[in-house]
């Protein structure tokens, strides 16, 4: 984890509420998985934002508009510093892909997965991606799956693009490990039809990020864990019991 | 280790000198592991790692941390430690191979009995310098009220540590009280070796949309920015009564508001929240305070404490 200043690129609304921030720094270090703290002028606490991708200096924020700290982000303009505290959390383990991955994941849970797909199809792997949204005017990133040549899944809860339902409804056991990133509903709904050979990236409110406050900590079968620190990636079998 | 005769920056609390007055304030530094891959964090004056229970807590529900604009945050983490045994065996090495200024360990209670046991283990270890008594937590035998609410409370929870220990007994008091003066004074006539303030401002925040707390346990600790002036003022008027060191805790985040701690009456300043969202500001302040003192025209940082 290094605190340093990043260069906006661009920032970009994607739909409605999602909007795309590039940064220009150094990424050398970056991991499927992982996320950044970002600093927001006027604002005490740095915003928590997974990461898209991270490649050749390039560093891709997708992120939802939920609040006060989201919406000052939107106004953050090319050509303005950033400081960012980056890499943090652990990232998925690709080495337990097997050769026919399974990536699943919900709304602003979906741009953790578009590096992971880009690292496992690197890899040679053949990468299945199920995506799910609330309305067809929700979904982004479709196109940059399959550009990657991941097989791609699209689900919206009004059918109003793309298979209709949830991605569990379309989830089958034609997998050789899963990850998965999401709501908490949506989680636990992957794990029960799916089982606990998988792993899932936790999202929870923060305070630091990298591991100092406690305020981020889940209760796991293995004791308690820091979402940011020992996570946010974590096997689904630590949070098995989660309801 | 720069040596204090020629260090402008160094303090003593008490028995224990410091090479600069910069103190992490316990719970927003870990034991250290985490800051020890961004700095170097032996430049620092002593560290107060995250205040310890006998047993292992958990804490509260999720979500625990709350915004407070920009002027900082409410937290409700509820003590989550892995409890005095793991600490001692597991998270103590790591921070004595890491770190070698002085340590002050944080303790809390829930009640007397525990207090007693965790600072009695805690006298054990060599390399503490200074127990850290946090008493704004609830006592379970009497109704849930913080021992640090009542200056009765607070002297026995002083009495009690003092009973178990040798090492120079900091008492942390709460500003959630409506004479901090008395409390402070309780607590030195108990046998305090040196105060510690303030700990958070109990505080609330409310989402209005859910029409609900923004925290699950409702209630939190404010800490940050916002609270500076209140933290000031408390150390000045407890300076202004007691002997004993002070160490001042409360929103700092630059090296001018050290100097206002100290000449408030701090003799050392913890840095809390600040450490949570500017994980170098310690060592910014220390490298800050030099050309500081000489705009100031202050030749050693100690002959300001307590001036105004």
């Amino acid at each position: 984890m290094l605190q340093r200043d990043w260069i906006i690129v661009s920032n970009e609304r994607l739909t409605e509420q999602v909007w795309q921030m590039s940064l220009a720094g150094d990424t050398t270090d970056f991991k499927a998985g992982q996320f950044v703290e970002v600093e927001v002028p006027d604002f005490f606490l740095r915003r928590p934002i997974s990461v898209c991708n991270a490649k050749e200096g390039l560093l891709t924020l997708i992120y939802k508009v939920v609040g006060g700290g989201t919406k000052r982000m939107t106004e953050m303009k090319k050509g303005e510093k950033v400081s960012l505290l980056a890499p943090l959390g652990n990232g998925y383990n690709l080495c337990k892909s097997g050769d026919r991955p399974l990536l699943t994941g919900g709304g602003v849970g979906v741009p953790p997965l578009y590096m992971l797909a880009r690292c496992l199809r690197e890899q040679g792997k053949q990468v299945k991606v199920v995506l799910g949204f609330n309305t067809g005017c929700e979904v982004f990133y479709e196109n940059a799956f399959k550009s990657l040549g991941c097989e791609v899944e699209l689900v919206t809860m009004d059918g109003s693009y793309g298979l209709k339902g949830v991605v569990t409804d379309y989830l089958n056991d034609d997998y050789s490990y899963y990850y998965a990133c999401g709501p908490k509903p949506m989680l636990t709904a992957v794990i029960k039809k799916l089982g606990v050979e998988g792993e899932v990236s936790m999202e929870e409110r923060m305070g630091c990020g990298f591991g100092v406050c406690m305020g981020c900590s889940i209760e796991t079968t293995n004791g308690a864990k820091r979402v940011c620190k020992d996570g946010p990636v974590f096997e689904s079998r630590l949070i098995v019991e989660r309801s | 280790m720069v040596k204090s005769e020629g260090n402008r920056l160094a303090v003593a609390l008490g028995d224990v000198s410091l090479q600069n007055p910069i103190i992490p304030a316990s719970g927003t530094f870990g034991y250290g592991v985490e800051m020890s891959q961004l700095y170097d964090i032996n430049i620092l004056g002593a560290l107060s790692f995250k205040g310890t229970t006998l047993n292992a807590r958990y804490g509260n529900a999720l979500p625990r941390i709350a915004e407070c604009s920009n002027y900082g945050m409410i937290n409700a983490v509820g003590l989550q430690n892995p409890g005095i045994h793991e600490v001692i065996n597991t998270q103590l090495p790591l921070l004595y191979s890491i770190f070698h200024q002085p340590i002050i360990a944080n303790v809390s209670g829930f009640s007397i009995d525990e207090y007693q046991q965790v600072c009695s283990l805690l006298d054990k270890e060599e390399r503490i310098s200074i127990l850290e008594v946090n008493i704004s937590c609830p006592n379970v035998h009497q109704g849930g009220m913080a021992f640090g609410t009542t200056a009765e409370a607070a002297a026995e929870v002083t009495r009690a540590v003092k009973q178990v220990t040798d090492k120079p007994v900091y008492m942390k008091l709460s500003p959630n009280v409506t004479d901090i003066v008395a409390i402070a004074r309780a607590c030195v006539e108990a046998g305090a070796d040196g105060l510690c303030l303030i700990n958070t401002v109990l505080g609330m925040r409310i989402d209005i949309r859910r029409r609900k707390p923004v925290i699950a346990n409702k209630y939190g600790g404010y800490s940050g920015r916002g609270i500076f002036p209140l933290a000031l003022r408390m150390v000045n008027q407890v300076a202004k009564s007691v002997s004993v060191p002070i160490i001042g805790c409360g929103g700092v985040e630059t090296a001018e508001q050290v100097v206002e701690m100290m000449m408030a009456g701090a003799t050392a300043v913890e840095i809390g929240a600040a450490n949570l969202v500017q994980p170098t500001i310690c060592k910014q302040i220390i490298e800050d305070l030099p050309s500081l003192l000489d705009e100031l025209k202050i030749n050693r940082i100690e002959d300001i404490i307590g001036i105004v």
